[in-house]
């Protein structure tokens, strides 16, 4: 190696020192100068500057001035060394460990079973995301049943933009058929996605105040649609209306489940770790979470597709329900088995 | 190595500068059983970092706005309608990506850290010392929506609206206090992003190996302008611990003429001795090598000395 060149062409210095620990540090400072070298373009992102062997040497580079240290340590006081190599050891481990995976991999990964699994190890809490929508929506329902008056309570005038208790059918009917030419479809899925997307977000990262806030979003968008699900049956409208929701609901309700399921997990093993420590605990479930939210911001993407095309383009009900029922189908099947029998392979 | 030893050195400024903290050092054990000593990143240099994003993402949101507005207003002109819903597409997405992304795609670059956290000199690392994964970067990053944009959005609709400034505000107000204070709550400085992904942000000194501080013949006790010889016994020597001999390392290194008087006078007056003037380098690289040599010594049998507080060893 470089350190016994040093040492044979007799530079006069490394003889010459007249502390043994100088003398230590003079023998290997030309490799740990080479680990520096390694480090720094692996740190600029200038891979293609290192050789094949500089590559394979950076492990053992590694080691050598790990074990420089431990030495250096216990032996030397001399200040700048053990500095230096504190400083080159912690960026030579960063660049070891840190993250190597490229995008694709990782996608592959995500998609072969990443996600499933992570939706999977929640079930529990996808569950009871599932009971508290079910619910609210129910209760929207039932209150709108008992006094249409609490419907101008719950929905904002902005939002039912005319589709309230006092309406004609023709109305109601007009904004569920009829709107194929409707204009900017892509700005419109654009829209839409990004907006849900960010409120999916939202209902999951509020999930880290014990859930709680979580709860209450799913609730305060379940009741509001119930309230309007009302409207539409109280006029005979109510399988047109599911069927104009299930088109683009059927992916985008069960994101908003995954996202509300994913908070309620963080919520829940934030207030009850069990046996193990509570930052452990969350750390594992916030990385299965990000599993599940990557997950979320493609369904949403998808969903804001067949929102703004397919739900204006297509003007019937049975095929409505039927694209509906066929989103809901895929996500099921590849939710409920997709990695189900690469379980064993061990993640890095 | 004993903790008293491990206090009194640290207290020094290391060679980058700056004063390690012992209560913000921690010991991160490498998947090889390595334990390496890592400082956790300041909450100023985090605020610091922080601040230099949002002005960058500020800045490239308006950018970016302008950029497309332009390119929207020629298109339309040429190709129609539907050119222009084309910018908009384009520009949800960017707004999109650049809300929730910024800090995902730069944390998960091999450097580990935004713009804002390179020039700060720090970055984002896993807590169990394992590798950083792709899943804690994105769940870290997650969170910043309540953390961060959350209450800014709300405070801004609350300022333009100017209904329920009152209350709306102050709720604001306190919702983003609760996270943003929330890595001053413990001790490895965690805000919410970094508690559920289990990672920390560390400070990332690159340091440079500075040369030795005495390698030449004055090393040796040999004086080259006068020829004198330095040699100390072991009394002489037993004066002064590891952090004086530190303390004179950097006087070496700065080595201005003022400093090395003054030192070497002390040196000369605790020990007893009448060293001269004029040649004040070379007694001190004499005296510097001898006492590290000696230190060194005993610390290969175990026994240390942090200062000439301790007890003689």
């Amino acid at each position: 190696m470089s350190s016994r060149n040093a040492f044979l062409s007799g530079e006069g210095q490394l003889l010459d020192a007249v502390l043994r620990s100088d003398r230590f540090r003079l023998e290997r400072e030309a490799d740990w100068q080479e680990l520096e070298r390694i480090v720094s373009a692996l740190e600029k992102g200038q891979r293609r500057k290192l050789s094949a062997d500089d590559l394979s040497a950076l492990p053992t580079l590694y080691r050598t001035a790990a074990s420089s240290l431990s030495i250096a340590r216990e032996s030397s006081l001399d200040r700048s060394a053990i500095d230096y190599l504190e400083s080159l050891t912690l960026r030579a481990y960063l660049m070891i460990y840190g993250t190597r995976t490229s995008f694709w991999r990782w996608l592959g990964d995500f998609l072969g079973g990443g996600w499933s699994r992570a939706v999977r190890a929640m079930a529990f809490d996808m569950l009871a995301a599932f009971l508290i929508m079910a619910g609210a929506a129910l209760v929207g329902w039932l209150l709108v049943d008992s006094d249409p008056a609490w419907f101008h309570r719950l929905v904002p005038a902005e939002m039912a933009q005319g589709r309230d208790p006092d309406a004609s059918v023709e109305t109601l009917r007009s904004t569920i058929f009829g709107n194929q030419d409707q204009q900017g479809k892509g700005a419109f899925a654009a829209m839409l996605f990004s907006n849900n997307a960010q409120v999916s977000i939202l209902a999951f990262a509020l999930g880290f105040c014990f859930g709680v806030p979580t709860i209450l979003l799913l609730i305060h968008n379940m009741v509001l649609l119930g309230a309007m699900l009302h409207v539409f049956a109280s006029k005979g409208l109510g399988v047109d209306f599911a069927a104009w929701l299930s088109i683009h609901g059927t992916t985008e309700l069960l994101a908003i489940l995954l996202a509300g399921g994913a908070g309620i997990h963080i919520g829940r093993v934030m207030a009850f770790p069990g046996q193990r420590a509570v930052m452990d605990m969350a750390a594992e479930a916030g990385r299965r979470a990000a599993f599940v939210m990557a997950g979320v911001v493609l369904m949403m993407m998808v969903a804001g597709v067949l929102e703004a095309y397919f739900r204006q383009i297509i003007n019937d009900t049975p095929t409505r329900f039927l694209i509906g029922g066929i989103m809901l189908t895929f996500w099921a099947l590849y939710l409920g088995l997709a990695g189900r029998w690469r379980v064993a392979e061990a993640r890095p | 190595m004993n903790t008293a030893t491990n206090a009194a050195t640290s207290r020094i400024a290391d060679v980058a500068g700056r004063v390690r903290d012992p209560t913000k050092t921690r010991n991160l054990v490498t998947p090889e059983g390595i334990a390496l000593s890592v400082q956790i990143a300041s909450s100023g240099a985090r605020a610091g970092a922080l601040t230099i994003d949002i002005i960058i993402i500020v800045l490239t949101l308006i950018f970016g706005t302008i950029f497309l507005g332009v390119l929207g207003f020629q298109v339309t002109g040429d190709e129609g309608e539907s050119a222009g819903i084309g910018i908009v597409i384009l520009w949800f997405i960017f707004v999109f990506l650049l809300r929730n992304f910024y800090f995902t795609a730069f944390e998960l670059s091999p450097r580990g850290a935004t713009w804002g956290k390179r020039m700060m000199g720090i970055r984002v690392a896993a807590r169990d010392g394992g590798r950083l994964t792709t899943e804690a970067v994105i769940a870290r990053n997650l969170l910043r929506d309540v953390e961060l944009f959350l209450p800014l959005m709300f405070m801004m609709s609350n300022a333009m609206l100017g209904e329920g400034a009152g209350w709306g505000a102050a709720a604001g107000m306190a919702w983003i206090a609760i996270f943003l204070f929330l890595p001053f709550f413990n001790k490895d400085r965690l805000r919410g992003g970094d508690m559920i992904a289990g990672t920390w942000v560390i400070e990332t000194p690159r340091i440079k190996l500075a040369s030795l501080v005495a390698d030449g013949e004055a090393a040796r006790g040999i004086s080259t302008a006068t020829g004198a010889r330095y040699e100390f016994t072991a009394a002489e020597l037993g004066h002064y611990g590891e952090y004086e001999l530190q303390t004179l390392e950097k006087v070496l290194r700065q080595n201005e003429e003022a400093a090395l008087v003054s030192v070497a006078e002390a040196i000369c007056t605790k020990i007893g001795w009448n060293a001269g003037t004029g040649d004040e380098r070379a007694f001190l690289e004499a005296y510097y090598t001898q006492l590290r040599a000696s230190l060194e010594a005993k610390m290969r049998f175990g026994k240390r000395r942090a200062s000439k507080f301790d007890q003689q060893i």
